[in-house]
């Protein structure tokens, strides 16, 4: 029988969530330590989405399975979990992943009700490996819990699909094969507008939601150690100069010194950044879960006792208002050097 | 009237918690408990339009005896009535099993007390699944609106609301029909403060203690560890990084430290286009 390692493709008017990407990858590593009997699926739901599902096959989907109708063309909880539910049940895939995005994590949560199965979270590792007991290998999520200051590994043992939620920017994305061969089998799925009994009225944009932390290549965090609400002023500048963007402690988001969009960590994003600066944030494990994968870690902090210094790359004991401002100028003497 | 519901859940405050370093374990002990704060903002909201509508509010929370100073602390905000779904046999739920008893407690009130609104906060703070609140309306048949930032409008003679959510990328308002779920965002509204009058009700209210036979029964395969498709394999402690060289700037100056910090970001290969300098 086929093991069918599913990935759902999240998009949002067209634009494929990048966590779709590293879900492949993920997915056909865990395909490989089963057996060469396993496959690795995407499943698309949407409207005018023919492009994505080719790009899902670059990406390593062997088959996609689309359904594309124009009462899918936003994303609503209800008639997507009945979608999604339809399918596995036809399919019977082993293991279901799902990025763990707002959208992702409230269809995942909906989903693995409507099929009475299991279901891990936020899951930062996984596996396929050797359970007692069982006869086949299954899924080992792990994931962080208590505010990150435990690491569990979950199983579900009796129950299919094994499901999951996935970290976006966790894992790396699949690579890209021009070349790669997959087939597109298109569903259709009986609909009828009581089972949606939901519409949306209307789009606002959101301004800050724009900035895609999780994905920027630099990150100027600020924590506690700001003092206010003003101090994001001079970690802007700063993030301005290095051509990155604006991160925060949980502190500072639940003292409403910044929006929620700029918090890294357990309850906030993850993020991989190539550059992580850590000014005033102390490194609560919360916060730290969120961003030690991080290529480089600058942590700045008057305390030189802060957890943030176990983990950085190199550690900064000081004012941050005295530091900050030194980094900011000798940046721009660098540059205008450069140009000289 | 308006019939609120909202269920809600006692944790332990994750920003005390701390791991004894030699032991690995996790220290619960002098570990407060609190009511999740998602959860109080959604009784606030439950609340306010409780008052806009002259209705009334139904807190119901899973968990120890002790879980009733949470469904007080809803009375003292102004919630009216508080149970508490409590016996051995929920122990070691998921959020399956715990779906499934929220459910069929939501039921079992609906029957009695029709609900238009069911409220939940976005995740609780110990296991930040965000799980529990779509899968009971799921259970229910109802729609879910998750990541609700404000209630625009309840209309309970058309029978509908609209509501805000957060998005990713930006907010949408939603449409549906009455009875909806929905999981909020701590802007859905304030938390409220006691008033006197609940702060009264509050000392003297005695919240129901309902169990796996009694009032409902429920069906014991589906209930706790046994109800649960998802166990532990195993624990640990989150594995520790390398820690690099730490400057301090009282001893070698504030310009030195940052000179030395950035030829190490910049010798770091990649970062180097970061900074648009070459050395």
């Amino acid at each position: 029988m086929t093991r069918r390692f599913w990935v759902y493709i999240e998009q949002e008017d067209g634009k494929v969530h990048p966590v779709a990407w590293e879900l492949l990858g993920v997915a056909r590593r865990l395909a490989d330590e089963v057996n060469d009997q396993a496959v690795v699926e995407g499943i698309l739901v949407g409207n005018h989405v023919e492009e994505i599902a080719q790009e899902a096959i670059h990406y390593g989907a062997e088959t996609v399975y689309v359904v594309d109708d124009p009462r899918f063309k936003h994303y609503l909880n209800k008639p997507y979990t009945i979608v999604l539910t339809s399918l596995a049940q036809k399919y019977g895939p082993e293991v279901f992943l799902i990025g763990a995005t707002t959208l992702g994590r409230d269809l995942a949560g909906a989903v693995a009700t409507s099929l009475r199965t299991g279901l891990t979270a936020d899951t930062t590792h996984l596996a396929m490996g050797e359970v007692k007991d069982s006869s086949k290998k299954l899924l080992l999520a792990t994931r962080p819990a208590f505010g990150g200051n435990v690491i569990a590994t979950i199983i579900c043992r009796n129950h299919s699909p094994q499901m999951a939620t996935v970290r976006p920017r966790v894992f790396s994305s699949a690579p890209r094969r021009v070349d790669a061969k997959g087939e597109i089998v298109h569903e259709t799925i009986p609909i009828t507008p009581d089972m949606i009994n939901a519409e949306i009225l209307e789009f606002i944009s959101n301004e800050v939601a724009t900035v895609k932390i999780e994905y920027a290549d630099v990150i100027v965090a600020g924590g506690r150690g700001l003092g206010g609400p003003k101090g994001f002023a001079l970690i802007k500048e700063l993030a301005d100069e290095l051509g990155g963007v604006v991160g925060a402690s949980r502190a500072c988001v639940d003292a409403g010194w910044i929006k929620y969009d700029h918090q890294v960590g357990q309850t906030g994003k993850t993020v991989r950044p190539k550059l992580y600066i850590a000014a005033g944030i102390s490194g609560a494990i919360q916060h730290k879960v969120g961003m030690q994968e991080s290529d480089f870690i600058l942590a700045i902090n008057r305390d030189s006792h802060a957890p943030i210094f176990e983990i950085s790359t190199m550690g900064i004991v000081g004012d941050l208002y005295e530091v900050i401002p030194s980094m900011i100028k000798q940046i721009r003497a660098l540059k205008e050097a450069k140009h000289d | 009237m308006f019939h609120a519901l909202v269920g809600i859940k006692q944790v332990p405050d994750t920003t005390n918690i701390r791991i004894d370093p030699e032991t690995n374990n996790l220290i619960r002990q002098g570990v407060p408990t609190i009511l999740n704060p998602y959860d109080a903002h959604a009784v606030g909201a439950a609340v306010e339009w409780k008052r806009k509508l002259n209705g009334k509010v139904t807190v119901i929370t899973m968990g120890p005896p002790s879980a009733v100073i949470a469904l007080r602390e809803c009375i003292e905000m102004g919630a009216d009535r508080a149970i508490l779904i409590s016996a051995r046999q929920f122990a070691g739920a998921d959020t399956l099993a715990t779906s499934y008893v929220l459910a069929e407690v939501t039921k079992a009130i609906h029957e009695q007390d029709p609900i238009d609104l069911l409220f939940f906060g976005k995740q609780a703070i110990d296991g930040d699944t965000a799980q529990v609140g779509p899968g009971v309306a799921v259970r229910l048949g109802l729609p879910v609106v998750s990541y609700a930032v404000k209630i625009r409008e309840v209309n309970l003679e058309q029978r509908y609301v609209v509501i805000e959510r957060k998005t990713e990328n930006r907010n949408e308002v939603i449409k549906t029909s009455l009875p909806t779920a929905m999981t909020c965002e701590k802007d859905i509204a304030e938390i409220p403060f006691a008033s006197l009058p609940d702060l009264v009700y509050s000392l003297r209210y005695v919240p129901e203690v309902w169990t796996a036979e009694s009032p409902i029964r429920f069906d014991f395969a589906q209930l706790g560890l046994k109800g649960s498709p998802t166990t532990v394999f195993k624990t640990g402690t989150p594995e520790r990084h390398v820690a690099g060289e730490v400057f301090k700037v009282a001893e070698l100056g504030v310009e030195w430290v940052v000179k030395a910090a950035l030829d190490k970001i910049m010798a770091a290969g990649d970062v180097d286009s970061i900074l648009g300098v070459k050395k």
